[in-house]
Formats: structure tokens, C-alpha cells, sequence
């Protein structure tokens, strides 16, 4: 209901100012006869966001202070000594307050303070909620008018609603920022927690994963080596590439450069299909198909491949990410201008060697994005390596044995009734923020590759 | 026919000299009843003209007309434009170029061309130049590509202006500087048939000057078809001249004549700049 409201008031703000700038500023240029600086549109525009802005400044301060304010109101409400008690009851004393007041009810009978504190909690609320619609609707009518007094006729609307749609820009990049850095943030928290339990140099550089194992009688929590895991994660994704790589840019250049327009219109959104099958479902492939045919190809040349392993895995996440280095390298090469492919043919060069000569290095920057992506997706991936690789964490070079990796053994920590103080939960963020760090690695070494060959080329 | 092929042993040897023209000379490039289709649409109509060896011939026509998808039809660079569909027949020393058998590649190598916008390779000046060079392996070693590289850039009068810099990237010249590491480009593979589309529309007096020697000094051995929209170029360079208009070929001629003399109206009107 208050989400209506709210968008309901900005609704009605936004058309009333626009409304109000226009006209104004079209009365404006009808009473002065000449050309105004800026078109009513953005006059109607510029008025619009000095409404808006003040509107959403008290509803963000709002949506900032509204839980503090009402559990303060709660707590004023209950029994003094309440405020006394331990952090975790003052907070269930709180939320079984809140539970009443929005009708839920709680475990066991409601006492009479606690219901009393909740009408008055109700009460609180609704007067809190008109107070801030009142607010914001009143510091967007100040807004309104102070933007619209503004409004003359050599008064640069236009740049001003250019900087305010690049501030909204920055804004927009920020967010992104932002959030990485609090998923990051927020990882680290209860990593360094995890590293309370385990030292540092043992999680690095251990060779051996034993979580569960516990020994009664000791402190001892187990072994917690994640080179098992990063060796299984990049042995299977390494895997993944090698059949991807190829695949996918030798498809996108067949595409682009050979293949009739016709032949293009039909084959590209096949494969693109590729990308949205579920990777549960190459999972099963895995399993029932690939991996059996891979071991029995291995016998007959005399291999020992288990059905379950990192070459299974990493084949058939190969095929899953195939698409997506196919269909961006597609769009790249094709993005090359004709005159420069033409200038090589004209030379007298073969369609391949305009290819390698010409059309890759200008797709390069492209391209590599493409594979990057492509990697990342690859050491994200979970579903076929929980069905595929056969989740043995131990550490072994040959890749036709069974491995795991660490999306794998996250899910494995987590699942079940996990414990977040125990070190076998916790172990899960370390490694969550392990693969974080590995993938921003992966992007510097691509940005670094990136800007070299511009400087080379551009 | 025949009696061109007949005279084509004495002709070979002597250049005549720049303006006029000598009836004899054997023809490098002929085409009969050539037309092009985008798509539905037609560029080109029945167009036959014959080019002679050693010259210089210039296409002109208004804007539109049709003379960069004529070029395009000598080189067969009009195959990589999909759905355009050339008929009739062109022939390069009496060899239909459209024959299916044809190596492709290789009539690339022997007729180059400079295209009407520059189209430098996102590489270094020097690797530009180097780039024909060096997939048809025409040096043994780096001194002699060098040496291919410098002599095109200096016959394009493009040289001093980059001699210090021949690893920077070619993208990053001036229009014009381009437009002549094009030129040099083209050359550095030593086509016998040179298709310049406005070689000159971006520079200035002086480069455009170092172009036309370059041109003169290249109808020695090569034959050379230029498109232009300056009627004094054309005048200046070429000893035949062909008009089109709409996409038809209007008149063919000396260039002489076609100037001083022309016979069908159009023709006079548009080098008089009466329309075009
Ligand atoms: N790739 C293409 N697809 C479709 N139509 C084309 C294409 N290229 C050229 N045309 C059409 O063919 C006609 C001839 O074009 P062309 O480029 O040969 O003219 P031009 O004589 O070289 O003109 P300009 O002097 O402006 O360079 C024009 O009507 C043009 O619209
Ligand atoms: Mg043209």
C-alpha cells in the first residue's frame, strides 16, 4: 500500500511539473516573441527533476532511518528493563511487536504490554507514513517552484538537463561499483572469521580437504587445503576453454566471413539455443552420455578415463560455453568495417589470410572479452561439475580421474543445516572470495592484454 | 580483334606521349554488355569499353553514376557486396574474369586498387605498405621489403611526412596522409593494372601533383584507371576518357576529343558544368 502511494505521488509530481515548466515555458516564449534559449521540453524537464529530487532525497532518508526509528519507538513502548537485556532478546522482543502489529501472531499468548506496544506501533506508523508522504510531496512542490521561478529566456535549461542525465549516468556506474564492493565486503567479513579457525597459509597452500574431519578430543577442525579445489576448478574451466576457444571463434569467423547471409540467419540462433539450456541438463548429458563414451573411447586406446572426471566436466561445460564465445565473436567480427576487409582482398589476400592478418587483430579487444566472459562463466559453473566431475577433492594431476572444485565444495559446506559460526560454514566464504579474487584477476590480465594491442594497433 | 592482337608485339615497347593517343595499342581490359544489380535495383547497363595497355583512362560521370561499381567489376571486388550480381563479360588479356575456374586471389594481386575511402589497416604505417609484399612472399628478406616499402612511400609522395614514424599506425595520418599510404599500399604489390577510384579527392595541390607524376611514371608499364571528378585531372592525366551517366556509358573517347569534341550532348553539358 505504501509502495502505491509512493508511486502514485511521484506519478502525479512528475506530470504536474513537467506540465507546469512546459507551459510556462511556452507562455514565455509566446509573450516575448522571440526564440527561447531552450525548447519547452526541456524546460518541462528541468522543473520535472528539481520535483522529483527533493521527493526521493526524504524517501531514501526515510527508507535510512525508518528501522532505527521504530524499533527506538517500539522500545519506548515496552517495559523499561527491556531496554537492559542482551542485544538478541531486546531484538526478538522487538520483532514479536512487530509480528502482532502486522497480524501475524506470534509463539504462545501476546502480553497485554506487548499488545498495547504494537497499537501504538500501528498507530506510530500510519502517522510516520503520512508525515513522509507530506514531506516528500512538499519538498517536491518547493522544488517545483523554485525550478519554475528559474525558468527565462536565456535561462540554459538544455545543459542543465544534460548534466542532471549525466549525473544520473555516474549514479547508474556507481551502483555497479558499489555493489561489488559490498559483495566483496561482505565476503570478507566472515572469511576473516573462517580464518580465526584456520591459518591462512594452511587454506592456501594446504594440500589436503578434510572438513569433517573432527578428532574428539582436540581442537583439531579438520583440513581445510584449497589446492585441490583451485587445481579441480582450473583443470576442469582449463578444459572447458581448450574445447570452447577453438570451437567458438572458428564458428564465429565461418559465420561472419563464409557463410551465406541465409545459412547465418538460421545457424547463429540455433547455437545461441545452446546457451539457454539449463546447465542442470548438461549435467545429465554428462552423466548418461558423454562421460560413459569418453571412458570407453579411453579403453580403446588403451586410457583409463573414469566416467566421472574433469575431462567429462570440462568437455561438456566446453559445449555449454561455446555459444557464448561464438555468438559475441560473431557480433565483433561482424562489427569490422567492410573497407578495411576489402582493402586486404583487394590487395590480392585469401579470405583466410584477411582473416588473421586484418579481421582478428581489429576484433581482438572484442574477442578477448568474449573468452573472458566465457572464463568466468566456466569457473562460476556448478551444476555439471556437481553431476559431472565426481566431486573428489583430492589433489591429482591426471585430469581423467575424478576431481572437485570450489563452486562444488561450496555447495557441499552450505548445504544442510549449516552453522555460521562453525569453521566447515565459514570455509565457504573464504572460497567464495577466493574465486572472486581469481576472476578480477582474470579481468586485469584481459584489460592488460586489451590495451596492449590497442597500443599496437590503434 | 585481330588486328589489334597483330600489332600488339610493336606496340608494347613504345609509350607515346602523354595527350595523344595511338589507335594500335592493345587492350588490356574489355568488357561487353556489363551490368550490375543491387538486389532488384540496377547499377549499371550494358556497358562495353575497351582500356588500352600503358595508358591512363579516366572515368568521369556525376555522383551516382555508377563508375566506382564499374571499377569494382574489373577487380571482381563487386563479389564481396552481398547480393550484387554482375553479367555480361569483362576480360583481362582476353580472359573472362568471371569464369568460374578463375583464381580470384590472383587477378586481385595483379589488378590492384586504391578505393575511394581511405582504408588503412588498424596496423603501423610500415606494415601497411608491407602488408601485399608480404602475403605473396615477394622479398626474400627484411632489407629488400624495406626497401619496397620506402620507394612506394616516397613515390606517393608520402615519405618525409612519416619517415620517423613508420611504427606509429596508419590510422592515425590525416585524410590525405591515407589516403596516399593507400596509394603506396596498392603499388607495393607492382599490380599491371592499377584502379584508382578519386585517388586525389582529399589532397592538396602539391600531393595531388606528386599523385599525377606517379600516375605518368606508372603508364610506362601499368595500365591505370583512374576515377576522378576533376575534368582538369582527367585532361592532365589521361589519354582516353569515358563518360557515364545513370549508369550508362555515355561516351568513350580520346581524351583529346572527348574534351574539345564531344559528340553526344550530355557529354558536352557535364564537362561544361551544366549539370552533375
Ligand atoms: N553496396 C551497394 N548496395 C546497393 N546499392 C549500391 C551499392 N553501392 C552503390 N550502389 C548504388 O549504385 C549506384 C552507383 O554507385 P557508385 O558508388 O558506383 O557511384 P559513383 O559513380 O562511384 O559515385 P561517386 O562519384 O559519388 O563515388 C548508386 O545509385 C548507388 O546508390
Ligand atoms: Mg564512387
Amino acid at each position: 500500500m505504501n509502495a502505491l502511494f509512493i508511486a502514485a505521488l511521484l506519478l502525479v509530481l512528475l506530470g504536474l511539473s513537467y506540465q507546469m515548466g512546459w507551459s510556462r515555458s511556452k507562455k514565455l516564449a509566446a509573450a516575448e516573441g522571440e526564440s527561447m534559449h531552450s525548447r519547452p521540453v526541456y524546460h518541462g524537464a528541468f522543473v520535472a527533476i528539481w520535483a522529483l529530487l527533493p521527493a526521493l532525497v526524504v524517501f531514501g532518508l526515510w527508507a535510512l532511518f525508518a528501522r532505527s526509528a521504530s524499533d527506538n519507538y517500539i522500545i519506548s513502548q515496552l517495559p523499561p528493563e527491556t531496554s537492559s537485556l542482551a542485544q538478541g532478546e531486546v531484538t526478538s522482543a522487538i520483532q514479536r511487536v512487530k509480528s502482532i502489529a502486522s497480524g501475524f501472531g506470534v509463539v504462545g499468548q501476546a502480553d497485554p504490554v506487548e499488545a498495547k506496544a504494537a497499537e501504538a506501533y500501528n498507530q506510530f506508523r500510519t502517522l510516520i507514513t503520512l508525515g513522509v508522504l507530506a514531506a516528500a510531496a512538499g519538498m517536491g512542490l518547493l522544488g517545483l517552484l523554485w525550478a519554475r521561478s528559474r525558468i527565462a529566456k536565456r535561462f540554459r535549461a538544455r545543459n542543465e538537463v544534460e548534466l542532471a542525465i549525466r549525473i544520473g549516468l555516474i549514479a547508474c556506474s556507481a551502483i555497479a561499483i558499489l555493489t561489488t564492493l559490498g559483495i566483496a565486503l561482505s565476503l570478507i567479513a566472515d572469511a576473516l572469521q573462517f580464518f580465526s579457525f584456520v591459518q591462512p597459509l594452511d587454506f592456501f597452500f594446504g594440500t589436503s580437504w578434510n572438513p569433517r574431519f573432527q578428532s574428539t578430543g582436540s581442537d583439531a577442525v579438520g583440513e581445510y587445503g584449497l589446492l585441490p579445489l583451485l587445481w579441480g576448478t582450473i583443470m576442469v574451466s582449463g578444459i572447458a576453454m581448450l574445447v570452447a576457444i577453438p570451437v567458438g571463434l572458428m564458428s564465429a569467423i565461418y559465420l561472419s566471413q563464409y557463410a551465406d547471409y541465409r545459412v547465418r540467419n538460421v545457424v547463429k540462433p540455433i547455437i545461441e539455443v545452446l546457451a539457454g539450456i539449463p546447465t542442470i541438463v548438461y549435467g545429465f548429458f554428462a552423466l548418461v552420455t558423454v562421460g560413459p563414451f569418453l571412458s570407453s573411447a579411453g579403453d580403446l586406446i588403451g586410457i583409463d578415463i573414469r566416467a566421472t572426471s574433469a575431462l567429462t566436466a570440462g568437455v561438456v561445460m566446453g559445449i555449454m560455453i561455446i555459444p557464448f564465445i561464438s555468438s559475441l565473436s560473431e557480433d565483433i567480427l561482424h562489427q569490422v568495417p567492410n573497407a578495411m576487409r576489402d582493402g586486404s582482398l583487394g590487395l590480392g589476400a585469401t579470405k583466410s589470410e584477411t582473416i588473421v592478418n586484418v579481421l582478428v587483430p581489429a576484433a581482438l579487444p572484442g574477442i578477448v572479452g568474449a573468452v573472458l566472459l566465457a572464463t568466468s562463466r566456466a569457473i562460476g559453473e556448478t551444476m555439471i561439475v556437481v553431476l559431472a566431475a565426481g566431486n573428489s577433492p583430492v589433489l591429482r594431476l591426471n585430469p581423467a580421474e575424478p576431481v572437485s572444485t570450489v563452486t562444488v565444495t561450496i555447495v557441499n559446506q552450505l548445504t544442510g543445516d549449516a552453522d555460521f559460526t562453525s569453521p566447515q560454514s565459514l570455509v565457504a566464504f573464504a572460497l567464495g572470495l577466493t574465486l572472486f579474487a581469481m576472476t578480477l584477476l582474470l579481468n586485469v590480465v584481459a584489460l592488460y592484454i586489451v590495451r596492449r594491442f590497442r597500443e599496437q594497433y590503434e | 580483334m585481330d588486328i589489334v592482337q597483330d600489332k600488339t608485339a610493336e606496340t608494347a615497347k613504345s609509350t607515346p606521349a602523354p595527350g595523344t593517343s595511338d589507335p594500335g595499342k592493345r587492350i588490356r581490359v574489355s568488357t561487353r554488355d556489363v551490368s550490375v544489380f543491387y538486389g532488384e535495383k540496377q547499377a549499371m547497363f550494358d556497358v562495353s569499353i575497351d582500356i588500352p595497355d600503358r595508358s591512363v583512362t579516366s572515368f568521369i560521370g556525376p555522383s551516382g553514376c555508377g563508375k566506382s561499381t564499374f571499377l569494382r567489376c574489373i577487380n571482381r571486388m563487386n563479389d564481396t557486396i552481398d547480393g550484387c550480381r554482375v553479367s555480361g563479360v569483362v576480360e583481362l588479356d582476353g580472359e573472362d574474369i568471371n569464369r568460374p575456374d578463375l583464381d580470384v586471389v590472383e587477378l586481385r594481386a595483379r589488378v590492384g586498387m586504391v578505393f575511394q575511402k581511405p582504408n588503412p589497416f588498424p596496423k603501423t604505417i610500415y606494415q601497411n605498405v608491407a602488408y601485399g609484399p608480404r602475403i605473396h612472399g615477394m622479398t626474400k628478406n627484411k632489407a629488400e621489403l624495406d626497401e619496397i616499402v620506402v620507394s612506394s612511400l616516397q613515390r606517393a609522395g608520402l615519405f618525409e611526412e612519416v619517415k620517423d614514424r613508420l611504427d606509429q599506425p596508419g590510422t592515425g595520418l590525416s585524410g590525405g596522409q591515407q589516403q596516399r599510404l593507400c596509394i603506396a599500399r596498392a603499388i607495393a604489390t607492382r599490380p599491371e593494372v592499377l584502379l584508382m577510384d578519386e585517388p586525389c579527392s582529399a589532397l592538396d595541390p602539391i600531393a595531388t601533383a606528386i599523385i599525377e607524376e606517379l600516375i605518368d611514371e606508372l603508364r610506362e608499364n601499368f595500365t591505370i584507371v583512374i576515377v576522378t571528378h576533376s575534368m582538369q585531372q582527367a585532361a592532365r592525366v589521361s589519354q582516353k576518357t569515358a563518360f557515364f551517366h545513370l549508369g550508362k556509358l555515355i561516351e568513350t573517347g580520346d581524351t583529346e576529343q572527348i574534351f574539345t569534341n564531344p559528340k553526344e550532348q550530355k557529354t558536352q553539358d557535364y564537362i561544361t558544368g551544366r549539370f552533375g
